[in-house]
């Protein structure tokens, strides 16, 4: 096998590669994390806000990846020539699975537990951390593991605007028509899709409650 | 409306007590109701008679959008919502336990809330469990997955009772048991509530069950109080609408109910 070889010829340089991808996709869902589940708790507080929130990242993921990254570069602070940009871009995608799987696991408890919880005294906040959010953790996280998986995807796009990551074999191969170098990025981004896959979907199966 | 012995004050106290939704037609109008400390009364009506929605009135799941709802001569508008939900015990149908939490940490919720210190309501939960007839020992770790509705109910009842509070409201707790459970459960709540001093309104539609467990009798019908009275007078009564519920359930009850009274 042509590829393996060629992987194992240049260890060094994928394995930078690959570290640059999942430091792009790391960093890109920690922020989409950190901003899709409070968003999607918002939502079900505020239904009213429902259709723009989800509407505009529905929007956001219509619009080609590779013209996502495009229109970025020129936008000043957010965009540029560089792993900035391939972030912005990435926490983008990332935001609307996160965001739809946090409000549809929340209104999906069971209302008889919150109205129990409600009846006995909690506070808002008490029903939101001690009741609603460990009961919607399993399809949070499924959000989650989506978000990741698509961007272990994208990112190999990011390459085009100079941010590095598995993305760079890809288009070095397909600028030389070599699919041996094609395949030396795209081999690893789907291992790294899987092992994601796997991984969150194994957590998602520990903390999902009966 | 009658008046049971003295030394029995008025715990809560509905005055013209109106509920609608967003201004449409009232799920329960005009309604005057004095519930007394310790007793037992039983709201009875069929579906959509105003049951649920009275209750939610007195916990403040709902506000009344006519008259008031007085807990222990306040508002219920003045109190704290919190406050006054954690001093009435809260028991529904659907029981409504966390499925994340065990069987004690259900039972020992709202202590929790309350900043109990952690042994005080472990030693709680456990004597809770065993009031309701559950051995510590072999539910208290349990998840309610891996209860039978039967015991379901029960985690519920002793849920409520954890804080010891004065009032406990019950929306047709047995509603979902099979007809055995269902009357053991009954049995076992007269029993429980003779120890326990509770003023408790239970929601029931099920007349057999109003007359067992309650000491005044409250029918509902269409959103309105249509008659309250002892339970033992009740199938006496002389109001339409109390002999239309009765006589509807079929005429056995009225030669059989009395007798099974006295006990």
């Amino acid at each position: 096998m042509g590829v393996l070889s060629f992987i194992f010829n240049n260890a060094r340089e994928v394995l930078e590669l690959t570290l640059q991808h999942v430091t792009l996709v790391g960093i890109s869902m920690l922020l989409a994390t950190a901003m899709g589940i409070p968003l999607g708790v918002l939502l079900t507080r505020r239904v009213a806000l429902r259709r723009w929130v989800l509407g505009g990242a529905n929007i956001i993921q219509t619009i080609p990846s590779l013209a996502l990254f495009g229109f970025l570069i020129p936008v000043p602070i957010m965009g540029g020539i560089g792993s900035r940009t391939a972030i912005v871009a990435l926490t983008l995608y990332a935001l609307l699975p996160i965001i739809r799987n946090t409000y549809v696991g929340i209104n999906g408890v069971d209302h008889a537990v919150i109205e129990a919880g409600r009846g006995m005294g909690m506070t808002d906040r008490q029903l939101l951390w001690r009741v609603e959010i460990p009961l919607a953790l399993g399809v949070i996280l499924a959000g989650v593991r989506v978000a990741t998986v698509i961007s272990v995807g994208i990112a190999t796009i990011a390459a085009a605007v100079g941010a590095g990551g598995l993305g760079m074999y890809i288009f070095r191969g397909v600028g030389m028509v070599n699919n041996q170098v094609i395949l030396a990025g795209a081999i690893p981004a789907a291992c790294l899709a899987v092992l994601a896959d796997f991984s969150l979907g194994w957590a998602e199966h520990r903390l999902a409650v009966k | 409306m009658k008046e049971l012995p003295a030394n029995q004050g008025v715990m809560i106290e509905c005055r013209g007590a109106g509920f609608s939704l967003n201004g449409g037609a009232p799920l329960v109008a005009g309604l005057n109701l004095q519930i007394w400390r310790g007793e037992t009364l039983v709201l009875l009506g069929r579906s959509g008679a105003g049951k649920t929605t009275t209750l939610k009135l007195i916990n403040r799941l709902l506000e009344p959008t006519a008259g008031e709802v007085l807990v222990e001569g306040r508002p219920t508008t003045a109190w704290d919502p919190i406050r006054l939900r954690r001093r009435i015990g809260y028991v529904i149908q659907e029981v409504g336990l966390f499925p994340h939490l065990t069987v004690e940490r259900n039972v020992g919720l709202v202590p929790a809330l309350e900043g109990w210190e952690p042994g005080r309501i472990h030693t709680r939960a456990h004597e809770l469990l065993r009031l309701v007839g559950l051995d510590p020992a072999q539910f208290a770790s349990r998840r309610p997955h891996e209860l039978s509705g039967g015991q379901r109910q029960r985690v519920g009842v002793a849920r409520a009772l954890a804080a010891d509070p004065p009032i406990l409201l019950m929306d047709e707790p047995f509603g979902a048991l099979d007809p055995v459970t269902r009357s053991e459960m009954q049995r076992e709540f007269r029993t429980l509530k003779g120890k326990l001093n509770k003023t408790i309104v239970f929601v029931t539609h099920d007349l057999q069950e109003a007359l067992r467990l309650g000491t005044r009798i409250a029918l509902l019908a269409e959103g309105r109080l249509v008659a309250v009275h002892p339970a033992r007078e009740f199938l006496q009564a002389s109001e339409p609408e109390v002999k239309a519920f009765v006589g509807a359930l079929g005429g056995w009850d009225e030669e059989e109910q009395p007798d099974r009274m006295k006990h």
